[in-house]
């Protein structure tokens, strides 16, 4: 891919182009695999290795101490009648429908917002991004925690205006809206990455579509959205697979239980507490499996309905 | 909050067929700006006030912290959480906290810089059979959930012994395991022109002094983004060292905070929150000193927070 047609040219216009050709792409050959030596080994010990053990695994049981036992599909069978199983798959769910869009929503808008030349641009996108450099830590976890405990400084803030839904942490109701608030708290990132695409958008399609008579909505699904596309694709994609995997903010805010009532049972922790607590390996690992093909699937229709939706720029011309 | 998005959108129809930005009377164009000023530092103080509230909640005495106080101010600001909190728990100090913090950092930035950047060579620099096979496999990875890997990779350290040592956490940044600094530096190296290392092969350079002589030095913005990234990373981490690590005397900040949080059991609320803080300082400190380049890598490699 890298090579260009200079280099071409001048290997063929050589004294003698075959054998030296054929030499250079042996030697290339042995220090390409040379300098991808680090991340193959990594590729094949910590990904390759482990999935196909892990696919394994998972038709096992397997504790840790005793050697795995073969039972076939038990343990995907099983995975469809546990209870726990099924409420984290509704929680997670329900925190990837809801939290994505909305963090994305947010982030689309305040980028707009913030497109424009004027001044205080840069210290207003640093600071809508920072809280999506710590807001998957721990101490973030601790700090929602603690400002969402129930009769918290939010429980009380809210009814001063009148608003008394009862607490957060501790109401099975509101733990939800309380992670998705935590997740659109941290629409900085995204926001970032959309700006980064609307200042690609050339301004005249704007003058030209305002000539034109058209107005602020018009122009947002004409212009905005399709030259925006492959962005909105791209953090949509990015922010769905990352939603799937929250963990510390979980786990840290439930007491690495889940509670209450479940409510916050994510799908990562109750692997973990199943592969981790119970040391029931071989079911953790058909959870994992099932998280991967989920995770598959939705990558798959992701880039199969884009066609439909995402505009390269190179397509129109 | 789109209303005020484009400026261009509220003028009168009949300007419209001389449309022209810098035509707008100057009264518009302040009102414009308020309105946008407003608007944006409403947001700001909305996105800051959690950590600002964690901040004051800091120096504040634990009566004050729970219960109601919305309010970051404090007649009674003092030291003391901060010094409760320096005092460790578990029998460990958090000065040993922040210096396993610290290794494992280092650690990850050294390991991730020095396998990414000879992977990503390979990818970007070196015709050789197999490679967009293992380019596809690579941003694959990309998309993977870490979650399927980690009990066989659990089940193998802990049958090599190196369970609740720093191997596991660590071995992976050397074998360039963070698929995103690989594609990063890839495509930054792609966009280096090629005929710079062409001269440097006519004069006779093989592959090893072109990455190190040549690469390297022009690579340094991709590094620099690499290291900021992975240094944060790791310190956040709390998954990795959950499942690795048993001994306090190990642990890294997130995991003596979860001990914190487990032992002290809200009671005190303070010094609980001024240890958060304290978790946090480096990587504030790092968001201040190198925000540009933190903000711009994310813009242009959409790294994630």
């Amino acid at each position: 891919m890298t090579q260009s047609p200079t280099l071409s040219r001048r290997s063929s216009s050589s004294a003698s182009p075959l054998p030296r050709k054929s030499r250079q792409r042996g030697a290339d050959a042995r220090a390409g695999y040379t300098f991808l030596l680090p991340w193959l080994l990594g590729f094949i010990a910590l990904t390759v290795g482990p999935m196909i053990s892990s696919l394994y695994l998972s038709f096992t049981n397997y504790n840790l101490f005793e050697p795995p036992k073969w039972i076939g599909l038990d343990n995907y069978t099983t995975l469809f009648q546990d209870e726990r199983f099924l409420q984290s798959v509704g929680v997670t769910v329900s925190y990837v429908v809801f939290g994505t869009p909305l963090k994305l929503a947010a982030a689309l808008a305040v980028a707009m917002l913030l497109n424009s030349k004027r001044r205080g641009q840069g210290f207003y996108r640093s600071a809508f991004y920072a809280p999506s450099l710590i807001g998957a830590s721990v101490s973030i976890a601790i700090v929602w925690k603690a400002m969402f405990g129930d009769a918290g400084p939010v429980d009380q803030g809210l009814s001063f205006f009148g608003i008394n839904l009862g607490g957060w942490v501790g109401n099975p109701a509101m733990t939800m809206p309380m992670f998705i608030l935590l997740t659109v708290w941290q629409f900085g990132a995204p926001m970032v990455i959309f700006l980064a695409g609307l200042k690609q958008i050339p301004a005249d399609l704007y003058e030209a579509a305002s000539m034109d008579g058209a107005g602020p909505v018009r122009k947002f699904f004409n212009i905005t959205w399709p030259m925006l596309s492959p962005v909105i694709f791209f953090n949509l994609l990015m922010e769905t697979i990352h939603a799937f995997q929250i963990f510390a903010s979980a786990y840290i805010i439930s007491n690495g239980e889940g509670g209450p009532a479940g409510s916050t049972l994510f799908y990562t922790l109750y692997l973990y507490l199943r592969g981790f607590s119970d040391f029931r390996m071989g079911y953790a690992s058909a959870m994992a499996w099932l998280l991967v093909i989920v995770v598959g699937i939705i990558t798959l229709i992701f880039f199969r309905t884009s066609k439909s939706w995402v505009h390269y720029s190179g397509d129109a011309k | 909050m789109t209303s005020t998005a484009t400026p261009t959108q509220t003028l009168p129809d009949a300007e419209l067929a001389h449309y022209n930005p810098k035509s707008e009377s100057a009264g518009t164009k302040r009102a414009k700006s308020t309105v946008f000023h407003l608007v944006a530092l409403a947001l700001t103080a909305v996105v800051l006030y959690p950590g600002l509230w964690m901040i004051a909640s800091a120096f504040k005495p634990n009566a004050e912290i729970g219960g109601s106080n919305t309010s970051l101010w404090s007649n009674n600001f003092s030291f003391d959480n901060f010094v409760t909190a320096m005092d460790g728990i578990g029998g460990v100090s958090t000065l040993q906290f922040f210096t396993n913090s610290l290794i494992l950092a280092i650690g990850a930035v050294v390991g991730t810089i020095l396998s990414a950047s000879v992977s990503a060579y390979a990818f970007a620099r070196i015709k050789f059979p197999g490679r967009s096979i293992f380019f596809g496999m690579m941003i694959a990875t990309l998309l993977l959930p870490f979650h399927v890997v980690i009990i066989p990779q659990y089940i193998v350290f802990q049958q090599l012994g190196l369970v609740d040592t720093y191997v596991p956490l660590l071995i992976g940044k050397f074998l360039a395991a963070d698929a995103f600094f690989v594609f990063l530096m890839v495509q930054f190296m792609r966009n280096l022109p090629a005929e710079l290392d062409e001269a440097a092969r006519i004069d006779g350079a093989g592959h090893v002094r072109i990455f190190t002589s040549i690469m390297l030095p022009l690579m340094k913005p991709a590094l620099i983004s690499t290291s900021i990234f992975s240094f944060i990373w790791s310190w956040n981490d709390f998954l990795g060292p959950l499942l690795y690590l048993n001994t306090p005397d190990k642990y890294p900040l997130p995991l003596a905070l979860r001990l914190f949080v487990d032992q002290t059991q809200s009671s005190d609320y303070g010094a609980m929150i001024a240890m958060s803080v304290l978790a946090l300082l480096p990587v504030l400190i790092f968001f201040l000193v190198f925000q540009r380049y933190i903000v711009e890598g994310v813009s242009t490699q959409g790294l994630k927070g």
